[in-house]
């Protein structure tokens, strides 16, 4: 496989075929394999192990370096870049606690399966294993977090590692890779060779999915009366949203996502079922235990999906769509599975499909979306969470890019947001790591300039990474940010309430809370706090017109407010509970 | 059920950790494992010898295959194939022991390769059955170490006619 590149490098490339090859250092073949890769923008932190690095990057004009404010800051950057436009996120941390300082962002990236390419500087090559200042054996410490990695001590082998490791982290299902730089090799110098073929003999992901199963596929979906699809994160990373939606209205089957499948089909569609699992919507949930066929499409049957696996979808016969042969049938039995990529599977399998018999399906569905809606009572004395998100999906007609972090509220922005778009709703689902969504929006927002980029966290989590406005407010990102603020661990609190009889330990943020305007402003954001439903509306139209610094809104919620409906852990749906009337 | 599992792999220490890392991380279970070189130069042949159900051994071959260093992923099991194991095994012995040690060995058509005046060292070589029944044997004159390789195997090339 040839690595793709631009005509202009293809052109300079059949140049230098003329010319005698370039006597490079390692960290210039580091920059020359970045641009080759299309990178545009790197989050990094400079360090000693890449002094002289970071002495390139200076004069480089063909990409940009981010500054950023804490290196696992850059990673959920990189991440929600990745994220937001299926390109990799490109980081870059000098050795031992920069890189050490990358785990939980990898570990997130990893997860959910996005790509990541993470640059780590090294002490020399000959000190490497003396417990030097700032050694750490990064490459031990994230093997189990990576898809891959390597460690790049001969100059000779770096451009063919770079090209490798965007190769692994983008194709099959892709993950962070990471590379490990000795100080000694960047420095060191050999002659560059740009053009790259990539042979790795243990690593070729199937991507079309077998001519015979696919058939098989189209006469499995015959005959079912009540189907359901199931849409993972998968399709989104498979850009397979067109072929999802089409797939769903030719079979004439309503959609269910996951956390991380939303927006891969429009939940403004009569066939969709908003999100299933944990805190899915009653419906979606009902319609998944009592269907006869469930079409599982880029998506692994998570615990928070599935609860009790033993009664997770009783009655219904299973197809499983996945590009990673280990996801198949590792949780729950499959009769039809189909190795491969979802957009290229259903590309296949969209032409030969015939319509189900659904229609009285599907009104049963209608009666059940009207029987049981997503609900909540709203309040004179205070702001509902859910309001404050239902709000925003209209004032930005559920366009917009949806960065969250974790807890309550990134349950409530799944369901209350109603995404259109893929690629539009970035969570951290596998790994639910809080402290994601401050540096995820900066990343998204830093891939897509023209689009509304709004970070919706938690007074916790927010404070895990809210160092990274100052990234923002430094390269003028005008990233939006809204605090949801109830003054608890809100998502723990829930629990507290409802399973350990009200004893709230080490969870209330109130009394040591800062003043989060304040906070805000002295990083130079603009920022104003929320308390009533005209002030938001207000805030919202403001938060609009700035376009050159970040935003944060401090918006006051009812504390007491929990996340319906709820299946609890390992229930099963005649578990779930629903919001009182 | 036990596996065996014969794998290909990149010759170098990523690829040990990544595999060794990947049945701790899933809590997998390794009876054994070998690995020394194969045939082709830059590639490790590995032997695993493993048990689990069968949805577990479905998920170690799957996950083994998901290694990027891992180039080829033979479950042995259920083929015909050949397999060994060889062991070092350091017996005490005083000089009237001698000759009642070889002859054990003799049965078990294991060498004598180290003698000293308090010990002698065996090398046996066979299946996992032999090598204990041996040790068995030897036990009794008191086993001052015992080094085992774990299971190394090759699917046997002719797998007879069925008839
Ligand atoms: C890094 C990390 N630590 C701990 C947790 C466990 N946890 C999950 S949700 C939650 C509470 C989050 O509180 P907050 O950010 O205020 O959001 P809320 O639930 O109130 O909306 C905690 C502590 C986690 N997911 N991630
Ligand atoms: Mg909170």
């Amino acid at each position: 496989m040839l690595v793709t590149s631009s005509p202009e490098v293809e052109k300079s490339a059949t140049d230098e075929k003329m010319v005698a090859p370039q006597i490079l250092t390692g960290a210039e073949i580091f920059l020359e394999s970045l641009v080759r890769e299309g990178v545009d923008t790197i989050f990094g932190y400079p360090g000693g192990a890449l002094i002289s690095l970071y002495d390139y990057l200076f004069k480089e004009k063909r990409l940009r370096h981010l500054l950023v404010t804490h290196e696992q800051g850059g990673t959920h950057a990189a991440d929600g870049y990745a994220r937001a436009t299926g390109k990799p996120g490109v980081v870059l941390v000098t050795s031992g606690p920069g890189a050490t300082n990358t785990v939980t962002g990898i570990a997130t990236a990893y997860m959910d399966s996005i790509p990541m390419v993470v640059f780590t500087g090294q002490v020399p090559s000959h000190m490497i294993g003396n417990d030097a200042f700032q050694e750490a054996d990064i490459l031990g410490i994230t093997r189990p977090i990576t898809k891959h990695s390597y460690l790049a001590t001969n100059v000779e082998e770096l451009a063919d590692i770079i090209h490798k490791s965007f190769h692994i982290a983008t194709t099959g299902r892709p993950g962070p890779v990471l590379i490990d730089l000795p100080k000694d090799m960047l420095a060191s110098k050999t002659a560059y060779f740009p053009a790259v073929e990539i042979d790795l003999r243990g690593y070729k992901p199937t991507v079309k999915g077998s001519f015979k199963q696919v058939r098989n596929a189209a006469k499995f979906l015959q005959g079912a009366k009540k189907p359901v699809v199931y849409v993972g994160g998968g399709a989104i990373l498979s850009d397979a949203a067109a072929e999802v939606t089409e797939f769903a209205r030719k079979l004439n089957a309503p959609v269910t996502t996951t956390l991380l499948g939303l927006g891969a089909f429009p939940e403004t569609d009569d066939l969709s079922l908003g999100m299933l699992g944990m805190h899915g919507t009653w419906y979606a949930n009902k319609a998944v235990d009592e269907c006869d066929l469930l079409i599982a499409v880029g998506a692994r049957f998570d615990d928070r999906v599935t609860g009790n696996l033993e009664k997770f979808s009783p009655h219904s016969k299973k197809m499983q769509i996945d590009i990673d042969p280990s996801c198949i049938g590792k949780n729950v039995p499959v009769d039809l599975p189909i190795v491969g990529d979802i957009k290229s599977v259903l590309e296949e399998l969209n032409p030969v499909l015939e319509k189900c018999e659904s229609d009285a399906w599907l009104q049963q569905i209608a009666q059940w979306k009207k029987e049981h809606p997503l609900r909540y009572s709203k309040s004179n004395d205070v702001l509902k969470p859910q309001q404050v998100i239902e709000e925003l999906s209209k004032v930005t007609e559920g366009n917009a890019i949806i960065a969250s972090d974790v807890g309550q509220h990134q349950m409530w922005i799944a369901q209350w947001y109603k995404f259109t778009q893929p690629r539009s709703h970035l969570s951290s689902g596998g790994l639910g790591t809080m402290g994601f969504g401050v540096p995820a929006a900066l990343g998204a927002q830093v891939a897509c300039p023209d689009r509304t980029v709004v970070g919706i966290v938690g007074d916790g989590g927010f404070q895990m990474t809210s160092m990274e406005i100052a990234t923002a407010v430094r390269y003028n990102i005008p990233v939006k940010f809204i605090i949801l603020n109830n003054g608890y661990l809100g998502m723990v609190r829930q629990w507290q309430e409802l399973f350990f009889e009200k004893r709230y330990s080490n969870t209330h943020l109130n009394p040591s809370n800062p003043d989060f305007k304040k906070l805000a402003e002295s990083y130079g954001a603009w920022a104003m706090q929320v308390k009533t439903l005209d002030e938001l509306q207000d805030a919202f139209e403001k938060m609009m017109t700035i376009t050159d610094r970040p935003v944060v809104l401090d918006v006051i919620v009812d504390q007491q407010e929990k996340v319906y409906p709820m299946i609890p852990a390992n229930g099963s749906f005649e578990n779930i509970m629903e919001a009182e009337e | 059920m036990k596996h065996t599992i014969n794998l290909l792999v990149e010759n170098n220490v990523g690829s040990l950790l990544r595999i060794a890392g990947m049945f701790s991380g899933r809590g997998f279970n390794i009876d054994s494992i070998s690995v020394g070189s194969s045939e082709e130069e830059g590639l490790s042949r590995m032997t695993i010898v493993t048990h689990g159900d069968d949805e577990i051994i479905e998920q170690i071959n799957k996950q083994l295959n998901k290694c990027i260093n891992v180039v080829k992923v033979f479950d042995l099991t259920g083929e015909a194939f050949v397999h060994r194991e060889l062991a070092l095994i350091k017996v005490q012995a005083t000089p009237t022991e001698r000759s009642e040690i070889m002859q054990i060995a003799e049965v078990f058509r294991a060498k004598i390769i180290d003698l000293s005046p308090t010990a002698l060292t065996v090398e046996a070589t066979g299946t996992e059955d032999k090598i204990n029944a041996i040790i068995s044997m030897l036990q009794p004159f008191g086993l001052k170490e015992v080094s085992r390789t774990g299971r190394i195997a090759l699917k046997r090339e002719f797998q007879g006619v069925t008839v």
